[in-house]
């Protein structure tokens, strides 16, 4: 494997820090509950775990852990999961995010409050990160633009 | 017991403080890119490590203290990785290193 920048302490340095840096970002997101974190700063994580390896690697060869091509859509998905999972709320007779109404019966409704949040985050965290990573693969051309 | 600790702990922030100072008046001071990304690695490395080692002994033993080794591990891997990668990017596109004349 050919590296962009030739040079092995940067790539080496990349490859052996970004997946620590994503781990860090998992834990913040469901630290988030009981601490400083949350899902928009495990997203921001999780972004610059991929964003070392765009930079350290080169484009082509990090393409194994998001394509650039998936980005969007998966910045999509998840203001889907956040923006559903508020309006299957007021579907079921609730206010935008109360989710006490969520349609699961056999949780009480401080748990179903609990699992809401962390569903809700889960929804903020996919959107922050391939946002940013999309953010970032524009800015360079690559991905949709087609040629590297 | 936490005298010395505390002994230790504000030692090591000194320590921190004094390279911090020495990093900084070496930014200003030195002549090219090169010399000057010496002097603010050592302040990346050495001053934020042994600050948050002084840190670390006035915490004492606890989950705290083994985020702050942690913080200090991920900055002395990292700082002269990015030193270097801006030092190797300088001399490949021509910026000839000082000499004296």
């Amino acid at each position: 494997m050919i590296s962009q920048t030739q040079s092995p302490i940067i790539e080496i340095a990349a490859r052996g820090l970004a997946p620590v840096i994503q781990l860090l970002g998992i834990y913040v997101f469901f630290h988030g509950h009981y601490g400083p974190g949350g899902g928009f700063q495990g997203g921001v994580l999780l972004a610059a775990g991929v964003l070392l390896l765009r930079l350290g690697i080169g484009a082509s060869h990090s393409q194994a852990q998001v394509t650039s091509k998936s980005t969007v859509a998966l910045c999509a998905l998840g203001a889907f999961i956040f923006a559903g999972t508020g309006l299957v709320a007021i579907l079921w007779g609730g206010d935008f995010m109360d989710y006490a109404y969520l349609p699961v019966q056999w949780l009480e409704a401080a748990d179903l409050r609990y699992y809401g949040i962390l569903f809700v985050e889960i929804g903020i965290t996919i959107a922050v990160m391939t946002g940013l990573i999309a953010i970032y693969d524009d800015l360079l051309g690559i991905g949709n633009a087609g040629n590297n | 017991m936490e005298l010395i600790a505390n002994v230790l702990a504000v030692f090591f922030l000194l320590a921190g403080v004094t390279f911090m100072l020495v990093g900084s008046i070496g930014i200003n001071r030195f002549p090219d890119v090169y010399c000057r990304a010496h002097a603010a690695t050592k302040v990346d490395t050495l001053g934020i490590m042994l600050f948050v080692l002084g840190l670390v002994f006035f915490t004492g033993l606890s989950i705290t203290s083994l985020k702050l080794i942690l913080v200090a591990i991920f900055v002395s891997l990292t700082s002269p990785v990015a030193a270097h990668a801006l030092t190797r990017r300088a001399l490949l596109h021509g910026v000839k290193p000082w000499t004296k004349k």
